[in-house]
């Protein structure tokens, strides 16, 4: 069975749907019990850090989180969830998870195309594509020019480069997909992202990273 | 590199798409779900469907037709038409809809904005216009004033005063329709909307008047919208996402081509 964590935080479930759709059980919940014993975790969101971290901590999924992740079960962050994974978030200037090292920063304003010299309005909102640095068993199968859905304001910025499996270029480049270990996180929507969201989402739900 | 959106838009009314369809495909062309998935398929980035049921009594079957959508397709889609309130709003986005549009209500009640955006975020909050040009006043600077009932009624509010008001307010994103457009298959507006996409900061979304893929690549590229709503190009058959997309590309434009 797959937890997907409910923290009150935006449309949990189209993340559900999508796996169910894929032919996994999932559960959308915020049973500690239930987490704890389930197969793999995902973490999505859609919202503000500052409230998202309240939450989480209100209803003690901040500790669980971390719980998650230092058991080896396979964890896949989304959008926000992907956000809070780090240290630190611009956003509410928010203390986050820490799980990985790195910290969430706003698109400047103004974000500029470096090409075009055109402004670009924020949040990234659409279809852009991601430059893949190198392989991963979740990203397995995804096509080079296949484009994902984003929506958001702010951007993770790791501290430690191989971390950094997708980047992405909205004025500036971004990390758009990040992995350590049983980790898996992504700034787009898979389950909004057409087939190669789904590709994704499948790859993650039969990963097992201890045999990578 | 983002993509421009094409996003083809459903009327539905009782639970049933409006248009007569010519899909050569064995699509059933009145219900609405299939259309969906019809359009997820062939590579649309984007739906929306505009629920134009009379009565407030079929809200349900609006309801349960967006629950079957959010089943079989997985990109984005929008939801306008009768959304009054924020439990209208709650109701839609829980059903599976992406983002809820508003159109007339917000008019009356620009709170409504806010307090979407408030409960859900402000990507979830579309604000629809209906705009027709008038002559430039004092009331209406810029020559083009908000419409509702389909352009039967005129409001004295101008319509780029409207689109900036609506963004601090906490609109997401504009859908723009020229009633003066729409329908001719003539092109979209191009005035209004380059106007309207040069004032504010959100994403600004071009209705009314596609009739050509040529059309398209005007509004995306020298009128900047960063979508474009295609209805009757497509659902009459002439047209398909794909060799809509085809033809941007080689004109320059950057769309999804990887579906």
């Amino acid at each position: 069975m797959i937890a997907i964590i409910d923290y009150r935080a935006g449309n949990l479930t189209s993340v559900a749907r999508a796996v169910r759709r894929l032919g996994y059980e999932c559960s959308v919940t915020d049973e500690h019990k239930e987490i704890i014993h389930s197969e793999r975790v995902i973490f999505p969101g859609v919202g503000a850090a500052g409230k998202a971290m309240s939450d989480l901590k209100a209803l003690g999924l901040d500790r669980v989180l971390r719980d998650v992740y230092a058991s080896g079960k396979p964890m896949l962050g989304i959008c926000l969830g992907t956000q809070i994974i780090f240290e630190h978030s611009d956003e509410d200037d928010t203390p986050c998870l820490g799980i990985l090292p790195g910290v969430v920063r706003r698109f400047p304003e103004p974000l500029m195309d470096p090409d075009t010299g055109i402004r670009l309005k924020v949040p990234h909102m659409g279809w852009n594509g991601v430059d893949w640095l190198r392989e991963h068993p979740v990203f397995s199968g995804v096509d080079k020019d296949a484009s994902f859905y984003f929506v958001h304001s702010y951007y993770p910025a790791p501290s430690e480069e191989d971390l950094i499996v997708g980047r992405t270029l909205y004025g500036v480049p971004f990390a758009s997909a990040v992995a350590r270990g049983n980790l898996v996180a992504v700034q787009f929507h898979p389950e909004k992202s057409g087939r190669p969201g789904l590709n994704i989402l499948s790859n993650f739900c039969k990963w097992d990273p201890d045999h990578a | 590199m983002l993509s421009k959106r094409i996003i083809p838009c459903l009327d539905v009314r009782d639970g049933r798409t409006t248009k007569g369809i010519k899909f050569k495909n064995n699509v059933d062309i009145g219900d609405p779900v299939a259309m969906a998935r019809f359009y997820y398929e062939q590579g649309a980035d984007e739906l929306v469907f505009y629920d134009i049921t009379a009565s407030s009594d079929h809200r349900p079957i609006m309801i349960d037709v967006v629950r079957r959508t959010a089943e079989e397709i997985f990109i984005p889609f929008s939801v306008g038409g009768g959304i009054r309130t924020v439990e209208d709003m709650r109701e839609v986005l829980l059903a599976g809809a992406e983002k809820i549009s508003v159109n007339t209500a917000a008019v009356k009640n620009p709170g409504i904005i806010t307090e979407g955006a408030k409960a859900f975020g402000k990507q979830c909050v579309v604000l629809g216009m209906d705009v027709k040009q008038v002559e430039k006043s004092a009331k209406i600077p810029s020559g083009y004033e908000i419409v509702i009932h389909g352009g039967r009624t005129y409001m004295g509010i101008d319509a780029l005063w409207w689109a900036k008001e609506a963004e601090n307010l906490g609109a997401g994103e504009i859908c723009l329709n020229s009633i003066d457009a729409d329908g001719t298959q003539e092109g979209y507006e191009m005035t209004l909307t380059r106007m309207i996409s040069e004032a504010v900061n959100i994403p600004v979304i071009a209705s009314g008047g596609a009739g050509k893929p040529e059309h398209l690549a005007s509004v995306l590229k020298e009128a900047k919208a960063d979508a474009a709503l295609i209805a009757s190009m497509t659902h009459y058959g002439n047209y398909t996402i794909k060799g809509i997309k085809e033809y941007l590309k080689d004109h320059g434009v950057c769309v999804r081509m990887n579906w």
